[in-house]
């Protein structure tokens, strides 16, 4: 029997399924689509009604916006006190940096937060850009040190607040990647000596608290050196958090060198081009592009490591937030309000770090289209 | 009688301490020649040209490459690589780079030269393979024969002596092994001492000066085509192209 074969071409394309379209048939098929549905439904919308409904009333009806205490206390348990930060805000923002001083410390966070917004564009990506961060650097730490320029001195444990945070994330991590990258290669190293020392360094730094690597830093590290050859506490923390993010990023370096194949190495080897320039031009490249994510998740960690530091008496933000509060009987009660304001800050920052990064995910991955 | 280009002198290899994939390989290679080697897997023929730059060391024996003995010197073996391109199985072109930046790579890097220089000649070889309009595209949107001709022209960026093809048809589609073969025989006209490892044995037959077979880390036989295909000596070639010619 002969089958009689319409031309594949002719024969009309199935329809592509149809559920509907818009937010309401959406809702109705999805939010209200059996009475079980309907009743979660129902069910979740008023408890996000009931807790929204509170959250307004405590944080913007019943809050104190001014820095008046008889009316905070008035408002405890009915709303947020925010007039704890009218009071407090500078010390929390600045630490124990000397009042009259105040706007050195407040210029040196404009220009850190200028310096890194700028290293993000990717018009700034250009050979300049590594001294003008050097130059920004010396600038921020004659700001906030003084001593030149006719500005007065100010000790480095009396610097605190969002300066302090910056500084110590920032330094700490442009210290840490360098460090990471070069103990990844070197654990990967063909030389036992190297592949050992760097074994143990990562294995050694990775198995102790930071907090416990900044008290060495801090209490014990001086011990050994001669009396008042010690380096200034603010860098014995510095080397600190650097030294142990480096352990944990050398790692997720290390997981994207393992992840280039072989041949990629044996092609530029072929080329005749030496061990250095195969790692910056061919391995590198890609073994970071392939790690985006897990980097950015160790820089976000410095980011909010640094509030450790407080344990040896520098204020940075979180430790200026307990000096501003705990000091003051009057004010305590509104520790609450006060940790909402810093972890809104820590927010605003690890945020902006993981939009970043999945910005740069997606331009390498547009360069390499396939 | 001129120094060969390579001499394999007794050169002897072991992977690990049990098995000898290279046995007593003796071999000259005469500047200008062109040589294929077959054999089937696992007879040691890739180790057998990846000796030549290096990328595998020998324990026992003597090779030399341009008047270079390779051994633990890295700088002459740098040098020595500097003559001798290499093309893959699997093209092992960097898909972080375009095509001209694949090629301008090691000019710039290994042999110094300035970009304006590397380029002009890296486009000049990309018009030798055809394939100068994918300039400035990256490896992976570019089809494998392409890409099997881009690394071609990466190797002879260098101006090599010696050119090395490590089956350099495997890894293609069939409908693409033509253009790439076309490039290769287009190339041994030109008077570069090649070695290839491959199977495609019409190409074997084309531009050959001597096909040499392989087998268990030896080399077993040693002839220029016609002898090799229509007069094969010994019973293992004998055997293998039987089973490769299919009949």
């Amino acid at each position: 029997m002969a089958i009689a074969q319409a031309p594949i071409a002719a024969r009309p394309a199935p329809p592509v399924p149809q559920g509907g379209r818009g937010a309401w048939v959406w809702a109705r098929r999805e939010l209200f689509g059996s009475a079980l549905s309907s009743a979660s439904t129902l069910l979740a919308l008023g408890l996000l009604i009931w807790l929204g409904w509170g959250l307004l009333r405590w944080g913007l009806l019943n809050a104190v916006f001014g820095a008046d205490l008889p009316a905070c206390q008035a408002a405890r348990g009915q709303g947020a006190c925010w007039g704890v930060l009218a009071e407090k805000g500078r010390l929390v923002l600045f630490g124990r940096y000397p009042l009259a001083e105040q706007w050195r410390a407040e210029a040196a966070t404009a220009l850190l937060l200028a310096l890194i917004g700028a290293s993000g564009l990717r018009r700034c990506w250009r050979p300049w850009l590594l001294p003008l961060w050097i130059a920004g650097l010396a600038l921020v730490f004659a700001l906030l040190r003084g001593g030149v320029a006719g500005l007065s001195g100010v000790a480095t444990d009396l610097w605190g607040g969002l300066p302090l945070t910056l500084l110590l994330a920032t330094l700490g991590i442009a210290l840490a990647f360098p460090l990471a990258v070069a103990l990844a290669l070197g654990r990967r190293s063909e030389l036992p000596a190297i592949r050992t020392l760097c074994v143990l360094y990562i294995e050694l730094l990775r198995g102790v608290p930071l907090i416990s690597l900044l008290f060495m830093a801090s209490f014990l590290f001086p011990l050994f050196l001669p009396v008042g050859q010690t380096p200034d506490v603010l860098l014995r923390v510095l080397a600190g958090i650097a030294l142990f993010a480096a352990a944990y990023l050398a790692e997720t370096v290390r997981g994207g060198l393992q992840a280039i194949p072989r041949g990629q190495v044996e092609a530029a080897q072929s080329l005749g081009l030496g061990w250095w320039v195969i790692q910056r031009r061919v391995v590198l490249p890609q073994a970071l592009a392939l790690v985006v994510p897990g980097i950015m998740n160790s820089f976000i960690g410095v980011f909010k490591d640094t509030s450790l530091v407080t344990i040896v008496s520098l204020y940075e933000l979180t430790g200026a937030l307990g000096l501003a509060l705990n000091s003051d009987a009057d004010w305590r009660p509104f520790m609450l309000e006060g940790y909402l304001f810093i972890a809104a800050i820590y927010f605003a920052g690890c945020f902006t770090m993981s939009r970043y990064s999945l910005w740069v995910e997606a331009r390498l991955a547009r360069s390499r289209a396939r | 009688m001129t120094e060969p280009l390579i001499r394999f002198d007794r050169v002897n290899k072991w992977y690990g301490a049990q098995f000898h994939v290279l046995r007593d390989i003796t071999l000259d290679v005469a500047a200008g020649e062109r040589i294929v080697v077959c054999g089937p897997s696992g007879s040691g023929k890739s180790t057998l040209i990846r000796c030549v730059n290096g990328l595998e060391p020998y324990q026992g024996g003597r090779l030399t490459v341009a008047g270079e003995t390779l051994g633990d010197d890295v700088r002459a073996l740098e040098r020595v690589r500097r003559q001798v391109g290499m093309v893959f199985q699997q093209f092992n072109l960097f898909p972080h780079l375009t095509v001209l930046e694949n090629l301008t790579l090691a000019p710039i890097f290994a042999a110094r030269e300035s970009r304006a220089e590397a380029e002009a000649r890296a486009l000049q070889q990309l018009e030798r393979v055809r394939i100068a309009d994918q300039a400035h595209k990256y490896p992976l949107q570019l089809s494998g024969g392409q890409q099997q001709r881009v690394a071609i022209a990466r190797a002879l960026c260098l101006r090599p002596r010696v050119m090395l093809f490590d089956e350099p048809t495997s890894a293609l589609d069939p409908e693409m092994i033509q253009e790439v073969l076309d490039v290769m025989i287009e190339l041994a006209g030109q008077g570069i001492t090649m070695l290839c490892v491959t199977h495609e044995m019409g190409f074997a037959r084309a531009v050959a000066d001597r096909v040499i077979l392989m087998d268990e880390g030896q080399i077993v036989e040693t002839a220029p085509p016609a002898e090799f295909f229509d007069r094969p000596q010994h019973p293992r070639t004998r055997d293998f192209l039987s089973r490769i010619l299919g009949h």
